[in-house]
């Protein structure tokens, strides 16, 4: 018989990957988060969790630190996003690429240095919160400016004449034509810096000397004593993050409309 | 109110450094339909840009109804335009983007206060005026509730009625449409032809449009502004520009012609395919003339009744009438005719003097600023050619060192010397190998003249000279040339033949 070699044989090896790293991990977690020590069915964690005003304070500090760093990177990268979309300037992609170099700094070096530099003006220690988010402003600002860089950039230039056309002026213009056709490129940025300014504790733990905990750091630690209540963090955590996607129309298909729930 | 609802004096424009716009001056009468007629990249689209105010000119003055507006930007000009590609708000509803333009827009409204005294305050339209006023446009441009649709879900043709309403919804004093039916199809485009010339005479407002398709132009214009090259070539109703077209590329632009190097020999009496015909335009005797003939106004007859003897060499059926080419002689003649003729019939052909247009050549040779190298060759037009330089010196010659001796014994070294250079109409050639002449550059124009091409062809460098020639071989526009100048066909005089004397 010959074998008939048809395109699906070439999916396989993505369907073992899928299973392997993305199916079956889930279903250990939630394996785990619902189970005791014994490996009973038991809901002790979830309730142990909702009950412990640590660990609640814990999400609430952590959705608001992710929540500033987000609010302040879209303040700093939309106009930053918007000027060099629209520049007719021809050497512009280079003062994107200066945003966007530091991504490619090593990550650790880049917190040290930032470390060193609030030692060096005597704040480290002092302002802990201040410093955990100046850290995650500093190092999620590219995934911020380049989503709503290339969105601008797709806006046709045209659509800017038709509403100068027919009588808008600039912050008509802006309110009206811009800021809703950057919303996918707005959507997307958050997405891209909200979730791990929730999970890096890296940065938390280096710039707010150890101070600070946010529910990735959680997490964490859990795993080292506790793997049934570390699960249960972990799935608390990812709903948070799938509510927060829904919200900004992420999993919306259609693109121009990405970001109509903001 | 003036008469003229927009008038451009003397408009220059300059994308870069590139001149765009060529020192343009034309009006616009109230209400009237009015085309800018053009190959692409002629400054229509520009022209038409900077009335809508998204380009301003570099000079000139650009006046709405008396008052220069040149400076004043879009959204405070009386003017609307359909875009090319329609720029209709994606993120928008029919009804929102048609009422767009209608929330912007502030209204001086008149009250009476208490005591009976008259103020008056802007306001923004109401909420059911905006309704009405969207709800009429939609009706205009067929589009009855249609208000709720997103423009994702319209066809090409829907959406550019959509951009016609949210054009003519604020009641602009003068409409601009940049190509707008260029994405349609044929028979849509007919019928949206007929139905902007209809909405035209309905709305009463001036209609300023911009195409390439000169039968679009002819059918729905009151006004053509032909132009090619950032210059307006002629201005005239469709009837002028069709019978009477002003120079050769308007002749050759718009319908089909027959054009032929021409000479006039007597009073009302030209000669061209080697053979004397009466016309109705005079001019100087033994002035060399492009003659026009439309194909329509060439009369085919017995051999021999006519003026003209030639074998037919193709016929080709174009519905309305048969496209008869006939070689007469070394010339090439097209006729179009209800009458069809077979293939190698012998035909005599007449032709009305008034179906005979003359005018003007617009090139009689090639002039340049040339400066002589040290190498006694002439640089100009971007490129250097070899020239015999003893011409500027009569009796002068070239002694071994390369310097020129003239006839009274003295040297001269002439780097640098500025010059005039000639080169006639029929003393260029030109070859796809860029290294066999002196310049190089790209064919712009191509014009049959019945037994030989008149080709112009620019240069690529930053003097963007044009050289004009005729060429027996058939080339495409935009090829890339070089450009090759015999060294005896290149005519030299001084330029500061005065100042020599001193």
């Amino acid at each position: 018989m010959r074998l008939h070699f048809s395109r699906k044989i070439l999916g396989i090896p993505y369907a073992v990957f899928l299973v392997f790293f993305v199916i079956i991990p889930m279903l250990v977690i939630l394996f785990y988060a619902f189970t005791d020590k014994e490996m009973h069915l038991s809901f002790t964690n979830f309730i142990q969790f909702f009950s412990d005003p640590t660990k609640l304070s814990t999400i609430v500090y952590s959705l608001v630190i992710a929540f500033i760093t987000t609010a302040v990177c879209l303040a700093i990268a939309y106009p930053v996003a918007y000027i060099l979309a629209r520049s007719k300037m021809k050497k512009k992609f280079v003062i994107l690429l200066l945003f966007v170099t530091p991504m490619w700094i090593n990550f650790v070096l880049r917190i040290n240095a930032i470390r060193e530099l609030l030692s060096w003006v005597g704040l480290l220690g002092e302002a802990n919160y201040f410093n955990t988010i100046f850290g995650m402003v500093y190092d999620f600002l590219p995934f911020m400016i380049l989503p709503l860089y290339t969105t601008m950039l797709k806006i046709d230039e045209s659509l800017y004449e038709a509403s100068s056309d027919l009588g808008a002026g600039g912050f008509t213009t802006f309110t009206r034509v811009t800021l809703p056709l950057s919303m996918p490129g707005v959507a997307s940025g958050i997405t891209m810096v909200f979730l791990p300014s929730m999970t890096n504790y890296v940065v938390s733990d280096m710039l707010g000397n150890s101070k600070v905990t946010i529910i990735g750091k959680f997490i964490y630690e859990y795993f080292g004593t506790n793997w049934h209540m570390g699960s249960m963090v972990a799935l608390i955590l990812l709903i948070v993050v799938f509510l927060s996607t829904w919200l900004t129309g992420g999993f919306r298909e259609d693109e121009t409309v990405r970001g109509a729930n903001l | 109110m003036a008469e003229h609802i927009i008038e451009l004096k003397n408009v220059t424009k300059y994308y870069d450094d590139n001149l765009v716009i060529d020192n343009v001056s034309f009006y616009v009468n109230r209400g009237e339909f009015i085309t800018f007629l053009g190959p692409s990249g002629c400054g229509k689209t520009t022209t038409l840009r900077m009335i809508a105010g998204f380009d301003p000119p570099t000079s000139g003055e650009i006046l709405l109804n008396g008052k220069d507006i040149s400076a004043l930007p879009p959204n405070r000009r009386p003017v609307n335009t359909v875009f090319q590609r329609y720029a209709l708000f994606p993120h928008l509803n029919v009804f929102e983007n048609i009422a767009f333009g209608l929330k912007c827009k502030r209204v001086l409204n008149t009250y009476r206060n208490d005591e009976g005294k008259e103020y008056t305050k802007k306001e923004r339209l109401t909420k059911k005026e905006i309704r009405e006023k969207v709800e009429k446009a939609l009706e205009i441009v067929d589009l009855e509730g249609f208000e709720k649709r997103s423009i994702a879900t319209l066809s090409g043709g829907q959406q550019q009625r959509v951009a016609i309403a949210r054009a003519i919804v604020n009641e602009p004093q003068i409409l601009l449409l940049d190509e707008p039916l260029g994405a349609l199809d044929l028979k849509m485009r007919k019928e949206m032809q007929i139905e902007l010339k209809e909405m035209h005479k309905r709305l009463g407002i001036t209609f300023i449009y911009v195409t390439h398709d000169q039968e679009e132009a002819l059918t729905m214009s009151d006004t053509i502004v032909v132009m090619a090259d950032g210059v307006v070539q002629q201005i005239g109703t469709p009837t002028d520009i069709y019978n009477e077209p002003a120079n050769t590329f308007v002749a050759d632009f718009i319908g089909e012609s027959n054009i032929f190097n021409g000479t006039v020999v007597g009073e009302r009496k030209v000669k061209f395919c080697g053979k004397i015909f009466d016309c109705v335009d005079d001019f100087e005797r033994n002035e060399p003339v492009d003659v026009v003939v439309r194909p329509e106004d060439v009369l085919m007859c017995a051999p021999e009744e006519g003026a003209l003897k030639g074998t037919v060499i193709s016929v080709v059926f174009k519905g309305i009438h048969y496209e008869i080419t006939v070689q007469v002689g070394k010339y090439e003649v097209v006729i179009q005719s209800t009458e069809s003729r077979a293939e190698g019939d012998l035909i005599g052909m007449n032709i009305a003097p008034d179906g005979i247009h003359l005018m003007k050549p617009k090139y009689t040779s090639n002039v340049f600023d040339g400066v002589i190298t040290k190498h006694n060759t002439v640089e100009f037009a971007d490129g250097e050619f070899e020239c015999d330089v003893t011409q500027l010196y009569p009796g002068s010659h070239i002694d071994e060192e390369e310097y020129l001796v003239t006839a009274a014994g003295e040297k001269l070294d002439l780097t640098g010397t500025e010059v005039r250079v000639e080169i006639g109409l029929s003393d260029i050639e030109i070859s796809d190998d860029e290294d066999a002449g002196g310049t190089t550059g790209h064919i712009i124009s191509i014009i049959y003249k019945g037994d030989h091409y008149r080709l112009i062809v620019r240069t690529d460098g930053e003097d963007e000279e044009d050289f004009v020639f005729a060429t027996d071989d058939l080339w495409n526009e935009n090829d890339r040339v070089s450009v090759i100048v015999p060294k005896d066909k290149i005519k030299l005089t001084l330029k500061h033949a005065e100042d020599k004397k001193k």
